[in-house]
């Protein structure tokens, strides 16, 4: 029988690594976007083991990662949630999901996104939907030196270029300061 | 002349570097214009205008003269600011504005003239012949008058633009700065202290000053390291704050470590600011103040106590101010002869053994390419003496720059003899030091450790005032002193070459207002934004006027505050950096293909799929759409916008976004529907399905897809928030393909795990179906007329599907088509796409008025109902086609009846859409004709007046082929 093949955003574009900074895709097992009907983000939290992520903040359970990513929309990396109280829709492969490594990722970030992201002020659990570039992005810190870095999937290939020159910029600069 | 054992250079790291191909050498940490005065070297420029031979002035980016071109190739950057420029091993770098060379200019001959070339010179010498004016009169004054030229080639993409967020930035690092950085610092504010300078310190690397009873510099030093400690602060050396903007947002300029191409250009969010600028010091408009030699009495301090340089080898001071004092002082003290000190005022102190004339000015200069000797004057007595350079203070103006830079104007200060910020002129912003007017060091470190003080508690933050290092107090004294009467030109923008006589001469003939002599005298309009002659020129124009300098004012401060090369501003965005490219999951197999790929907004989408033998695009277009009409094609269409809604007041949301009714679809039914805007007018149209009850999915065209789910987030939001449903973009989930032909249920038949039937999938159905095992969707829909599916798998797996699909279909007898196939496929079956709606057309336009509901309210209903968007006579969608079927049509043609003269008060309407039809043998063209369904088979002359078609058209219907749509019930 004939199958499909999967290909993942990035292809084969990633791992790289520019200094101490690592750019690697991430494949989470599903990505579901969750939107409560009015009302119903109680019973949509319990649906899901965890509250429903205040704005700007992520919330976790068992391994899955929920991301604030608007009015009314958390973006679930893992197992994909089950609820009858809200609008779920599969975005698995919607996304281009990016993880970057290393200290001093805020530094490159700052070339392409005008939230500020250092730890300092955007510590793990801090999420932000702003730009990458020109690009609309999703952008969580995960560990203090873990960003994680969400763009639509057409456009993974413009945020691979686009990062790749900013951990460049980032790296000369420490370089020379 | 370098003086051994001063200044803050490294003797023993010797540079090599070029000017004007001559070797010459420095030392580390000397700047491109120390280090040409170390080895004598004093001319340096041309000036703008009159190519007189001009020398450097100050020692800051507030240069007028030395301006020089650096490096080569698409690294050279002209206009660079000799004493900004950072010198390195092998730097290149030649002067600007001479031919054939700087100490030879024929070009000075400009000089000769200028009585002839005075203010206003342009506006009344090049008035005739009216012609003349661009051919020949600006191509001639633009090759003699200049500046540096670029290198015509394309600057490597190697700068930056970067974001910064601080709770307070502190502009300037001199004593004001780095106090309020210090105070800010251990606060625990986020601090961005940013100096334009390579050091920090400020004036206090510039004086010989002691502060807290040790040399200021050990202050300095110390200051930093413990700036360095402190993680919270970030210190930005070679960045220059070069605008403020709304909402504590302020530009800045960093320029890379010596030799570096690299700028960085940033945009700092800061929730205080503090400025720190200080302040620069000016000129006096004496006659022949522009000879290589005169320059900035603080400027030759700095020379001296920063790189270790003497600026000349006899040196005269001339001041109205104490500052001019501390030059003599500090020249005598480092063994350099001090000619004369001459001030204008009465009575001056004798600090030390040289000459001092009080209550004198400098009337004239001599030495033509460096000033040989000067012509002073005292009690009307005139007196010549020898000197090689003229250190001048005319007092210091604050850098009130930036705090003008949303519309405040400073206000003047008599005791002080210059301009100072007004409060709050920029919201967050507080100023210290010099920039407010706070000449004394104490006064710096006071004002900044109190602006420190004023922006922490702004932020909640607790400190105390700190114990200051004792400094310097002495109150400030100045005498204004203007300009200088006497024969010969006094200068005041030495960049454009605007003399006290330009000022006088635009007061004369009514320029009157501070703007108005700007614009005619050009002060001011330099690449140094008449930093040093601003203040000057308007004291000359109140004394033209009469008027005070209060009231004269100044002229507009703009950002920004130093020239940003483009290359910073818009770094990384040429090449793929330029704009985002979308690409489709079919876009790797598209390109194999060697299908060429046509931008549509931001997506890669392929034109068509050439095969061997075809030469053409029509040839691979005319066999695509034949592929498609008898066999089956397969397109990818996965750039439509997907909308997912789901809600138990999703149908009546439909409803109310859509003309006709939606809330009748069935699940598992699919229906086409008409959006209006607000206005009437019609603003997309697409497909929605229904999965389940409550749960829809619409389609959107490609360039529509944002604009209607902002429109649908609109409408949820603010019309009809009580309605319960969520709306969330799936475009890129999905990857979607048209399968589209008569042969196109065979071709899916050979991929679903279960096959389909036309009974349980007629025209207009859709549902879930596996292909391969994985999950897809299936909608029964057709674009080109045909009988046709769109299968959509997630994105992964769409290389792999589309792949597969091209394979069957071409086992078929078809293939793939692109963008012009499926083109021509609408064209000849009258749909529609956004040529059609452009924003302009209303329903009935476009022969769809019976979608507009009768039975439901939906936007844009009342107003698509005004008589005027109803009325018969616009021009309304028909098909045409030439009488002559080869006969050239054109999309922008316009619509002429045969008896008319094409002519625009004739128009008959326009033509939106045109293909050759490979079906029906035939051109064929989608237009808007006035009256157009009570015209059909009337004829119509189809004229492109830019491209010379005159083409006899009948009017027909829109759609060409197969009318009753027999073909898409299969």
């Amino acid at each position: 029988m004939v199958r499909l093949v999967a290909r993942t955003a990035a292809g084969g574009a990633l791992p790289q690594t520019i200094g101490g900074l690592t750019l690697a895709e991430h494949l989470p097992e599903a990505i579901t976007a969750v939107m409560p009907f009015d009302g119903q983000e109680g019973a949509v939290s319990d649906d899901m083991g965890m509250p429903f992520p205040a704005p700007g903040r992520t919330s976790e359970a068992d391994g899955a990662l929920a991301i604030w990513a608007g009015r009314h929309l958390a973006l679930v990396l893992g197992a994909p949630p089950r609820s009858s109280h809200g609008a779920i829709s599969d975005q698995s492969d919607a996304w281009a999901v990016f993880d970057l490594t290393g200290p001093g990722g805020a530094e490159a970030l700052a070339r392409l996104c005008p939230v500020d992201t250092r730890a300092a002020q955007f510590p793990p659990g801090h999420t932000a939907r702003s730009l990458l570039g020109h690009v609309h992005a999703s952008i969580t810190r995960l560990k203090d030196d873990r960003l994680r870095i969400m763009v639509p999937r057409s456009m993974a290939h413009t945020a691979i270029h686009d990062l790749t020159r900013a951990m460049g910029h980032a790296l000369r600069s420490q370089s020379a300061g | 002349m370098r003086i051994a054992g001063r200044g803050l250079v490294d003797p023993g790291r010797v540079i090599g570097f070029s000017f004007d191909g001559r070797p010459y050498t420095g030392l580390a940490g000397d700047s491109l214009a120390s280090a040409l005065l170390a080895n004598g070297v004093r001319l340096m420029g041309r000036s703008f205008k009159y190519h007189r031979p001009r020398g450097v002035m100050t020692a800051g980016s507030d240069e007028p003269n030395a301006l020089v071109t650096v490096g080569r190739g698409g690294d050279r950057r002209p206009n660079e600011r000799a004493p900004m420029v950072e010198l390195f091993d092998g730097m290149e770098a030649v002067s600007q504005n001479r031919w054939p060379g700087l100490g030879l200019d024929v070009m000075a001959v400009n000089d000769l003239l200028s009585p002839l070339l005075g203010a206003g010179f342009y506006y009344k010498t090049f008035m005739w012949p009216r012609a003349f004016w661009e051919r020949v009169y600006e191509p001639l004054i633009r090759r003699a008058a200049g500046l540096g030229a670029l290198s015509g080639l394309p600057a490597p993409d190697v700068s930056d633009k970067v974001f910064g967020h601080c709770d307070l930035l502190v502009i300037g690092a001199g004593p004001a700065g780095l106090m309020a950085a210090l105070v800010a610092g251990r606060a625990g504010a986020d601090v961005i202290l940013a100096d334009e300078r390579d050091r920090m310190g400020g004036r206090l690397l510039d004086e010989d000053e002691m502060l807290g009873g040790a040399p200021a510099r050990a202050w300095v030093a110390a200051s930093l390291e413990e700036l360095d400690s402190l993680p919270n602060v970030r210190r930005m050396a070679r960045t220059t704050v070069t605008g403020a903007y709304d909402g504590g947002t302020y530009g800045a300029l960093q320029r890379g470590a010596p030799g570096a191409v690299h700028h960085s250009f940033w945009r700092i969010a800061a929730r205080r600011a503090v400025l720190c600028a200080g302040a620069l010091e000016r000129g006096i408009a004496f006659p022949g103040n522009d000879r290589p030699g005169v320059m900035m009495a603080g400027a030759v301090r700095r020379y001296l106590h920063r790189h270790g340089v003497a600026a000349g080898q006899s040196v005269a001071v001339f001041g109205n101010n104490d500052s001019a004092h501390r030059t003599a002082r500090d020249l005598h003290a480092a063994g350099v002869r001090v000619a004369a000190l001459i001030d204008t005022r009465p009575e001056v102190p004798q600090y030390a053994d040289y000459e001092t004339f009080a209550g004198a000015e400098v009337v004239a200069t001599r030495g033509r390419l460096g000033l040989r000797g000067i012509t002073i004057r005292q009690n009307g007595r005139e007196r010549r003496l020898r000197a090689d350079t003229l250190a001048v203070s005319g007092g210091w103006n604050p850098a009130v720059h930036l705090t003008c830079h949303m519309n405040a104007r400073p206000l003047w200060r008599d005791d002080i003899a210059g301009f100072v910020p007004p409060e709050g002129a920029i919201p967050g912003l507080g100023v210290a030091g010099a920039a407010a007017g706070v000449f004394s060091t104490h006064g710096a470190l006071s004002t900044g450790a109190r602006a420190a003080l004023a922006a922490l508690s702004d932020l909640g933050l607790r400190a105390t005032m700190p114990d200051l290092p004792g400094a310097e107090d002495a109150p400030f004294a100045i005498t204004p002193h203007w300009q200088v009467a006497g024969r010969g030109r006094a200068w005041l923008d030495l960049q454009n070459d605007v003399t006290t006589k330009d000022v006088a001469q635009a007061a004369r003939e009514n320029f009157r207002s501070v703007e108005h002599m700007k614009r005619y005298t050009t002060l001011g309009m330099a690449t140094d934004q008449g930093k040093g002659s601003n203040v000057n020129a308007l004291a000359v124009l109140a004394d033209a006027t009469g008027r005070g300098i209060a009231e004269t004012g100044t002229t507009t401060f703009r950002p920004p505050y130093v020239p940003v090369p483009i290359a910073a501003m818009g770094a990384g965005a040429s090449g793929a950096g330029y704009a985002p490219q979308r690409f489709t999951p079919s876009h790797g197999a598209s390109v194999e293909k060697g299908a060429p790929m046509i931008e549509a907004g931001l997506w890669y989408r392929p034109g068509w799929f050439p095969r061997p033998g075809e030469t053409t695009w029509r040839e691979s277009c005319d066999r695509e759409v034949a592929m498609v009409r008898n066999a089956v094609g397969i397109c990818d269409v996965s750039t439509l916008g997907k909308i997912d809604i789901q809600g138990p007041d999703a149908a009546a949301f439909l409803d109310f976004v859509y003309a006709n009714r939606f809330s009748t679809l069935k699940p598992g039914r699919v229906r086409y529907g008409l959006m209006l805007r607000e206005d009437g007018h019609v603003m997309d149209d697409g497909t929605t399905a229904c999965l389940a009850p409550g749960h829809y999915v619409m389609t959107t065209t490609t360039a529509a897809a944002a604009p209607v789910l902002k429109h649908l987030e609109f409408v949820s939001q603010v019309l009809r928030p009580e309605w319960n449903l969520r709306l969330a973009p799936v475009t890129e989930q999905w990857a979607q393909f048209a399968v589209a032909g008569p042969r196109s249920r065979d071709l899916l038949n050979a991929l679903l795990d279960d096959e389909i039937g036309n009974d349980a999938w007629p025209f207009m159905s859709c549902g879930a179906v596996s292909v391969c095992g994985v999950a897809a969707r299936l909608f029964r829909i057709s674009f080109s007329g045909e009988h046709a599916y769109e299968i959509a798998v997630p994105a992964r797996y769409g290389d792999s599907l589309f792949r597969l699909l091209v394979a069957l279909a071409e086992g078929l007898g078809g293939g793939a088509y692109g963008m012009e196939a499926l083109n021509v496929l609408r064209i000849e079956k009258g749909h529609l796409t956004d040529a059609e709606i452009d924003g302009r057309t209303t329903a009935c336009d476009l022969g769809m008025g019976r979608m507009v509901s009768p039975d439901k309210d939906c936007i844009g209903k009342m107003m698509a109902a005004r008589p005027g968007l109803r009325d018969p006579a616009r021009e309304r969608l028909v098909g045409l086609r030439p009488v002559d079927p080869q006969a050239p049509v054109s999309a922008g043609a316009h619509l002429f009846n045969p008896g008319d003269k094409a002519e625009r008060v004739h128009d008959q309407g326009h033509v939106t859409s045109v293909a050759w039809s490979p079906t029906l043998n035939s051109n064929l063209a989608l237009a808007f004709l006035k009256h157009g369904p009570a015209r059909l088979g009337e004829r119509i002359r189809l004229v492109d007046h830019l491209r010379g078609h005159d083409t006899l058209c009948i009017v027909t219907d829109p759609v060409a082929f197969d009318p009753e749509g027999g073909r898409l019930r299969g």
